[in-house]
């Protein structure tokens, strides 16, 4: 389990080169990849600044991940979270998963991704031609999150 | 003595990222708190205003209403989280 916040880009394919090395119980890797695009709400986005809080955020994600791994049978997970200034096309997030076998990883990555976008705390400001704005919640990501609750915890 | 931080928009609108506070006796809760900064008026009653969507952590934990706050925590307010 690693949780990493950094203005530096990432290496996918070294990322999990190293989250499976020496772990021959890992036969099935899964990763997600959120990338900076260019249009967001109909307004073109020049620039996008990642703000956070220090401290809390790396505990969120080691939380999330701590409660994917009790939830299904997986080996290793690994959370990359750019901050700072990025463009479009930058790589934002990394969730990679590894297990024994595929479901565990899909279900795991999907999870881990969908209580990051509602519990870990990011705030992304945009430039757009028309001025800078910070982005505002969906309610889709709240229902995104909510489905992994069983019906009689909600 | 308590530390208030803010993020993102409550930053930038507040003017501040963290304060040191010394709490009334009335304030014992999330609630309270939020009640007592709103009485500050201009853009603290209206960025704490009820119907905004204001998030609270106490020592970097997700907060309720109801979560405790006493001296010595970090009580941080922000606006939902945007990240991914």
């Amino acid at each position: 389990m690693a949780a990493r916040v950094q203005t530096e880009d990432f290496d996918l394919g070294a990322e999990i080169a190293r989250l499976r090395q020496g772990n021959p119980a890992i036969g099935a890797v899964v990763a997600f990849v959120g990338l900076v695009r260019d249009l967001n709400e109909n307004a073109s986005v020049s620039e996008m600044t990642l703000e956070h809080y220090p401290g809390m955020t790396e505990k969120a994600l080691t939380e999330i991940e701590a409660a994917a791994k009790s939830r299904w049978d997986i080996v290793e997970t690994l959370v990359i979270h750019r901050v700072g200034a990025l463009q479009p096309t930058d790589q934002i997030v990394l969730v990679a998963v590894g297990s024994a076998h595929r479901h565990e990883a899909f279900a795991a990555c999907e999870f881990i991704m969908d209580y990051l976008k509602t519990q870990a705390p990011f705030w992304k400001k945009e430039q757009t031609p028309q001025g800078a704005h910070w982005v505002d919640a969906r309610e889709s990501d709240e229902t995104a999150a909510q489905r992994w609750i069983p019906p009689q915890a909600k | 003595m308590v530390t208030l931080l803010y993020f993102a928009r409550l930053r930038e609108t507040f003017g501040t990222s963290s304060e040191q506070a010394v709490l009334p006796d009335q304030v014992g809760d999330v609630r309270s708190l939020t009640e007592w900064l709103r009485q500050r008026g201009g853009v603290w009653q209206e960025e704490l205003a009820a119907a905004r969507p204001v998030r609270v952590a106490v020592n970097q934990d997700m907060a309720s209403p109801d979560t405790t706050v006493r001296d010595g925590d970090e009580i941080a307010f922000f606006p939902p989280v945007t990240g991914g």
